[in-house]
């Protein structure tokens, strides 16, 4: 019963019931689905790999080098925080991934493919570039029943993601009228219409009010959980904070760090240590002996590098060297961007992966 | 972090294959969701019905005598023309040598001149100074007519001024002699005779041409079912007829003929004045003389041929003369349909959902079309409905339009509108902003038909098309041929001029060209949309 409703909500009756005809599976759907589409060539959807793969994006306008060798890799499984200045390249490298701007040099492809040559995009790459992008004498609902049908989708797909994004209320009302955040919502709901492996939002914060923030960022978590690719761009480190597993960030059209977000803050804080001890110098001798670096910054305070806080401990105690305090120096997200981007000339080049 | 392990996420939603009529489908759904377009449409419509009202309900400056509204105090209006076989309104007037023909006979002269005099000038006396000429349609000749009454049915052999031997017949039918002597000015003289010859059989009359008397040619062979009606009894009347149509001027034909041979008892010749010499008559009695065998007939100005646009008769087409007005609506929706999406960003969200920008354009230009189709053919067949009675009461003669013409008239106006919208759509994608799309498809399409229909007659007088005709040969409004309900006759010489309702390009032409204008502004935008940045 429940597949039969799959099947019928899903438009894919004639492949399954093909499939249950031939005694292969009463299975449910999805499983059918992936062994037909498997058959059907890579530009269909689950044979795709859900990666992007920017490499070596050029893009000029006028007097401005808006890309200038931008190369880096979207995987699925985890929220890729796509941070920048205003004016780096953020939203010029998402129109180049979605076709929509061609780039001087260089390819953006999705699964090996680029956009313009996907069947049915919206079931493959959602996106939200610009919230403002409707017809303000056209619903909400309307606006995503276009684009429903653009993609060969039925109605019932357009109400479930009103109801995903909470926009019920006001999905018949013109979308002329929605504030800032219902908009956000609305193009949210739009990128999701096609249920889509890879997801592409640019600034999806701005104009949503803190209740809206906390609901972006668990929706981002939860469609990374479910495996899918995300990409978002942010001006503001902070937006990124708890939900991106991985950063691109870039200045002036190149990537300046590609790192996961645990090695970015470790390299901020830089593994260092505080210790506040009555006896600096038995503690510099000792810490040092056992392969630390370890500067002194008077009054009793040292700050150790390249040990960890529990090695420390154990080396002040067997010297019997006593401490009053031995703290992690950490770095918030926020700080270890600030670094990387006043440092931006030293990082530049040194993207590691 | 390794990622290689993980799969990505799969969709249970994804539709079997791409379609473009999914874009079609959702380019429509985007038209009917706005409501303000949906209403420009309805507006095309109204302007285009509602406009066949105040262009219908014309006052011919003259009382209808219909006889129920008792005495007309304003001036009586002329009589209607007489109306031919076909219903269609003729002028029925010229000189006409008859005897009676009861059953089946044949009739054989031979023309050994034809001269005629034309007015060159204002003369005294209110009458025009004479002088010696032809017109090119004058004509000369033997006829058999179903009876003497205007409009009757008939079939005629004869010299024209300068188209050589024709055959015609129930007003609208001309044929050319097989001769080959056409453009031989005067086309006969003593020297250089030509012969003619008309058998008639039951309800059908055979027409011969010959130089010799000897070898005939067939023209061709005509049924009339009017030469059978039981009224006449079998009996027809056949004889010689001169006719010189001057469009009104002063005019005579004379024709000389000898070898006059009838198959039938000859019982002398009635000479009649076909019409009289009334409104509807010939603009001067005729004469003739005998000599010998040898008969002289002079018929004063008139014409056996159809009533043309330009002398008196109206078309049908004056219904859908609101379809100018009613393009601005569609123009504007089809043209903002575009625009709406460049000023809003939003045409980058349509090329994420369908990266073919070809695909986008032809699906935009699909609905466009099937939005102007569907409004014209509504609003033409409303306005047709409204409009001809209205014409039929205003005592002018409406022209008849057979079915075809009318289905013709219909589906040619929703193709005109079709095509007009998808003009706009695709300049509004080369401009991209509206007020410059608007502006500029409105010049396109308006501009060259308001010089044609203003400067056209007054600049190039009758019998041209004046010097604006060029608009309606290669721009976008020569379209508007596909409306023309009126048919143009070879053998009248006539204004066939645009405010007559006729257009220089034949229907279907005329909608090629704004076609082909469509076409190459289509491909225009889809060769910058492809080449742009988004």
């Amino acid at each position: 019963m429940l597949t039969a409703a799959i099947v019928a909500a899903s438009g894919c009756r004639v492949v399954c019931l093909r499939a249950y005809a031939r005694g292969q599976t009463a299975a449910p759907c999805r499983w059918v689905r992936g062994q037909m589409r498997r058959d059907r060539g890579p530009r269909h959807l689950v044979a795709m790999d859900a990666t992007i793969k920017i490499d070596g994006l050029h893009k000029r306008f006028g007097e401005t080098q808006a890309l200038d060798g931008m190369t880096f890799t979207v995987r699925p499984g985890q929220v890729t925080g796509f941070i920048g200045p205003n004016g780096a390249g953020k939203s010029t490298t998402m129109r180049v991934i979605l076709g929509l701007d061609a780039p001087d040099a260089g390819t953006a492809t999705i699964g090996g493919y680029p956009y313009r040559s996907l069947r049915n995009p919206l079931c493959h790459v959602g996106s939200l570039l610009d919230a403002g992008a409707l017809q303000p004498g056209r619903s909400g609902r309307n606006h995503l029943l276009w684009l429903a049908h653009s993609q060969g989708l039925k109605a019932g797909r357009v109400d479930e993601v009103i109801a995903l994004t909470g926009l019920q209320a006001a999905a018949r009302r013109k979308a002329g009228g929605y504030s800032l955040g219902m908009r956000q919502r609305l193009g949210i709901a739009a990128a999701l219409l096609g249920d889509p492996p890879v997801l592409i939002f640019d600034e999806p914060y701005n104009g949503m009010d803190p209740e809206g923030i906390v609901w972006m960022k668990d929706l981002l978590r939860s469609l990374a959980a479910q495996d899918r690719a995300v990409l978002v761009s942010s001006h503001l480190m902070g937006e990124l904070e708890g939900t991106a597993g991985h950063l691109v960030v870039i200045g002036r059209g190149r990537v300046i760090a590609d790192t996961s977000v645990a090695d970015l803050i470790a390299a901020a804080s830089g593994n260092r240590i505080t210790l506040r001890t009555m006896a600096p110098a038995d503690a510099m001798t000792a810490l040092a002996s056992a392969g630390a670096e370890v500067t002194a910054n008077g009054s009793g305070v040292l700050t150790v590098s390249n040990l960890s806080s529990e090695r420390v401990v154990a080396i002040l105690t067997s010297h019997a060297i006593s401490f009053s305090e031995v703290s992690a120096h950490r770095a918030t997200l926020e700080q270890a961007y600030m670094e990387l981007t006043s440092q931006s000339v030293e990082y530049r080049g040194e993207a590691t992966s | 972090m390794t990622t290689g392990a993980v799969t990505p996420h799969r969709s249970p939603l994804t539709p079997e294959r791409d379609s473009f009529w999914y874009l079609v489908h959702a380019e429509w759904t985007k038209f009917r969701t706005v409501r303000g377009w949906v209403i420009a449409a309805g507006v095309t419509i109204l302007a285009i019905t509602a406009l066949a009202f105040p262009f219908c309900a014309i006052s011919a400056g003259c009382a209808v005598n219909n006889g129920a509204s008792g005495t007309a105090s304003a001036g009586a209006c002329p009589p209607a023309p007489p109306a031919g076989p076909g219903g269609e309104p003729v002028q029925d007037a010229f000189y006409f040598l008859h005897q009676p023909l009861t059953g089946n006979g044949t009739i054989t002269v031979q023309l050994t001149s034809l001269t005629g005099q034309v007015a060159i000038g204002p003369g005294s006396n209110g009458q025009s100074q004479m002088g010696s000429g032809l017109q090119p349609w004058s004509k000369a000749g033997i006829i058999i007519k179903e009876n003497m009454s205007q409009g009757s049915a008939y079939a005629a052999m004869m010299v024209t001024g300068s188209h050589g031997v024709r055959m015609q017949w129930d007003y609208v039918n001309d044929r050319p002699g097989l001769g080959k002597r056409a453009g031989e000015a005067g086309g006969v003289s003593a020297s250089a005779p030509r012969w003619l010859r008309l058998v008639r059989d039951g309800d059908t009359i055979t027409g011969y041409d010959s130089a010799d008397g000897t070898h005939w040619a067939p023209v061709d062979t005509v049924t009339l079912p009017g030469l059978t009606d039981p009224k006449q009894a079998g009996t027809v009347q056949a004889g010689l007829f001169t006719a010189a149509p001057s469009n009104g001027n002063a005019a005579t034909t004379t024709g000389v003929f000898q070898h006059i041979g009838l198959s039938w008892p000859a019982t002398g010749w009635t000479a009649t004045n076909v019409g009289g010499t009334g409104p509807n008559g010939v603009g001067q009695p005729g004469t003739f003389s005998q000599s010998g065998g040898v008969l002289t007939v002079t018929g004063g100005s008139g014409d056996i041929a159809p009533l043309t646009g330009g002398a008196g008769v109206i078309s049908v087409q004056r219904a859908l003369l609101g379809t100018f007005f009613g393009l601005i609506p569609l123009i504007v929706a089809a043209a903002m349909f575009i625009t709406g999406e460049y000023r809003r960003g939003l045409i980058r969200v349509s090329l994420t959902a369908a990266p073919r920008r070809s695909r986008l354009l032809a699906a935009k230009a699909v609905v466009i079309a099937a939005v102007g189709f569907v409004a014209g053919v509504v609003a033409a067949a409303l306005a047709l409905a409204v409009g001809t009675p209205l014409l039929r009461k205003t005592g002018i003669p409406v022209w008849p339009v057979s079915l075809l013409t009318e289905a013709r008239m219909v589906a040619g106006t929703g193709a005109l509108l079709a095509l007009a919208g998808v003009l706009a759509l695709a300049i509004a994608i080369i401009v991209r902003r509206s007020a410059p799309a608007i502006t500029t498809a409105i010049v396109v399409i308006f501009v060259p038909y308001l010089l044609t229909v203003g400067v056209g007659p007054q600049g190039g007088g009758h019998g041209s098309g004046g010097g604006g005709d060029w608009a309606l040969k290669v721009t976008p409004v020569a379209a508007m041929a596909v409306q023309q309900a009126l048919p143009k006759f070879y053998q009248v010489a006539a204004a066939y001029v645009v405010v007559g309702g006729y257009y220089p390009l034949a229907p279907w032409a005329g909608l090629a060209v704004e076609c082909a204008w469509a076409a190459a502004a289509l491909a225009l935008a889809f060769f910058l949309l492809r080449r742009r940045d988004a």
